[in-house]
């Protein structure tokens, strides 16, 4: 089932982690297995930020499995060498758990060759790569992630979210929600729904140098427009195209460094609840998501079969 | 306004769409009036005054508390409750087969009033999916807009949602009336059965796909047609029946119901007999 939330402040900041903590839990009986956020935080835009991780968090139905500690040591060593070759030079480093980091690092070279670099080591994943964009998924519901990685205090402009039931693949972190828009910085995706071209998809933009790292339907969309806008295209036509060369029933948020964007399937099949005002704009599976956020009486709608809607901060 | 009395059933359901309904004029609400039928006992159902009114909030209540304490209410004999700060919850005030005015400030989340048999409900907000699933009879009236799968299955009663509606409305409809004031999404009135539905504002792609029977009104433009609906001709019926119910509907004031478009099974996919089982045995 999934469920999915994103909001965006128009013209200020706010502590968008609590937020959408307080979002995704009221979702989290669409989805107890994993949760995943992609916050757009009031960084000073000097430094990238690296997310990664060296290893897995594995639940029910998983390929992948859980390691020792020092396997994963060993592998952020290699990282560490593997940046300095690249001339990526580390400013602050954090570890978040055994197997995540958030590194700040000074990078001016292309995206795609340093990302290809970094993933060439064996279990690395980059999570994101942005100059706001701060993307966090693990196994547990909102609450417990949020804790985990101390998200209730980040302040921003806009986020999305995911609450995941896993239907098409494991209980793991490479398979949950967001996926960052590989190799573009401070591009995410989050998506409830089920996409049935997947395999005929991936095929096609796996020739084209395109990165998938799960085996998650949804990061296809992420893929999808991210290989759009390598070739020219502005989000917002991306996000159109997605309607005819997805197949399936989804409905989807996409974020970029200053906007938010919402896409949902001809067929209408998977829900979405809207509330637009001036300043600020939310969005989730179920009202209850927003009204976590926004107690008093308001108005919502659910936008129609093949809409598009792109916001800026 | 024909004269309803005048009017052979079966002609005047012909007349306005409908291929197999004869129009009774009887809801189930009156079939299941206790004063005409005897011996008759509908669990869950209480004597209430709709004069004796009490508030409910349900802020701190989820949806099973609220519900139990709308029952209780009714038990009590209250025939007039308003429920503060639903707050978009699912499910609230499911289930009722009672005469009651129910009134919500606020909105609804999913499944809001379903399986309802009865009750006049006002909601002074929106509601989210499948609001009034399966309603039997009753009248719902939604000030703002609804979710996909309005009135999903609903077999009578009145279902009113005078902002605009998400996909599917109607799908599976086996009668009643759904009326809407703004626009509709995409496969409305797919797979309906029986029953009208209203709009109108515009409507979205695969409009009465695989429709079986029932008729649909569409005051504005249209996506597209669903396989098997077609166009049919306004008849008198219709309009005089349009005025009448958006009148009753409080919905619509002055609006045009002749130039309206209306929408009919074109019969082209039916793949079964015309004959039920039960009636081709005792033809045999």
């Amino acid at each position: 089932m999934c469920g999915i939330a994103g909001l965006i402040h128009r013209g200020k900041s706010s502590n968008v982690g609590e937020e959408l903590q307080n979002m995704l839990q009221a979702l989290k009986h669409r989805g107890p297995d994993s949760t995943g956020y992609a916050l757009y935080a009031d960084n000073d835009g000097q430094n990238f930020i690296l997310r990664f991780k060296v290893g897995e968090n594995v639940g029910e139905g998983s390929t992948s499995v859980n390691e020792d500690e020092s396997v994963y040591n060993e592998r952020k060593k290699i990282v560490d060498k593997k940046l300095s070759e690249l001339g990526a030079l580390v400013v602050k480093e954090q570890k978040l758990t055994p197997y995540s980091y958030r590194y700040e690092i000074k990078y001016d070279k292309d995206l795609m060759e340093f990302s290809k670099a970094i993933e060439s080591i064996q279990s690395v994943e980059i999570l994101s790569i942005g100059k706001s964009l701060e993307l966090i998924k693990d196994l547990g519901d909102a609450t417990a992630v949020s804790e985990r990685y101390g998200l209730n205090k980040v302040q921003g402009t806009h986020g999305i979210g995911h609450a995941r039931m896993a239907t098409e693949s494991g209980v793991d972190i490479k398979s949950a929600h967001p996926f960052w828009g590989y190799p573009f910085a401070d591009v995410s995706v989050v998506h409830n729904g089920q996409l049935t071209n997947y395999w005929n998809n991936r095929r096609v933009l796996e020739n084209k140098g395109m990165r998938f790292m799960s085996e998650c339907d949804s990061e296809l969309i992420a893929v999808f427009l991210a290989e759009k806008m390598r070739n020219g295209a502005t989000l917002e036509e991306g996000m159109k195209e997605s309607l005819t060369g997805l197949d399936g029933v989804f409905t989807y948020f996409v974020a970029t460094k200053d906007s938010l964007g919402m896409a949902k399937d001809t067929m209408a099949a998977k829900p979405l609840v809207l509330y637009e005002s001036d300043n600020l704009v939310a969005m989730g599976s179920e009202e209850i998501a927003i009204r976590s956020i926004l107690p008093q009486e308001i108005d919502t709608y659910d936008p129609f079969d093949g809409e598009v809607k792109v916001w800026q901060t | 306004m024909a004269n309803l009395k005048t009017v052979e059933k079966k002609t005047k359901a012909q007349s306005m769409g409908m291929h197999t309904e004869t129009l009774t004029g009887k809801t189930q609400q009156k079939f299941f009036n206790p004063d005409e039928a005897e011996n008759f006992f509908y669990w869950g159902t209480y004597d209430v005054d709709f004069n004796k009114r009490t508030d409910l909030d349900v802020k701190d209540l989820d949806c099973m508390q609220a519900n139990k304490k709308i029952d209780e209410l009714m038990s009590e004999g209250y025939g007039t409750i308003v429920i503060k700060n639903p707050q978009g919850k699912h499910s609230l005030g499911v289930g009722i087969l009672n005469k009651l005015n129910l009134i919500f400030e606020g909105s609804l989340g999913y499944f809001g009033v379903g399986s309802i048999d009865g009750p006049i409900v006002r909601i002074n907000g929106r509601v989210g999916w499948s609001c009034a699933e399966n309603m039997m009879a009753g009248k719902v009236v939604i000030e703002k807009n609804a979710g996909s799968c309005f009135g999903a299955a609903i077999r009578g009663g009145d279902l009113i949602c005078k902002g605009s509606v998400g996909a599917r409305t109607g799908i599976d409809q086996k009668g009643g009336t759904i009326i809407i004031g703004g626009d509709a999404g995409a496969f409305t009135g797919f797979m309906m059965q029986r029953g009208r539905i209203v709009i109108l504002g515009d409507v979205g792609i695969n409009l009465g796909d695989s429709m079986y029977d029932g008729t649909i009104y569409v005051g504005g433009k249209i996506g597209s047609f669903g396989s098997d609906a077609v166009e049919s001709p306004m008849t008198k019926d219709d309009i005089d029946w349009l005025n009448r119910k958006l009148k009753v509907a409080e919905i619509g004031d002055n609006f045009d119901v002749s130039k309206m478009t209306k929408v009919v099974a074109g019969k082209k996919l039916w793949n079964y007999d015309a004959l039920e089982p039960t009636e081709k045995k005792g033809a045999i």
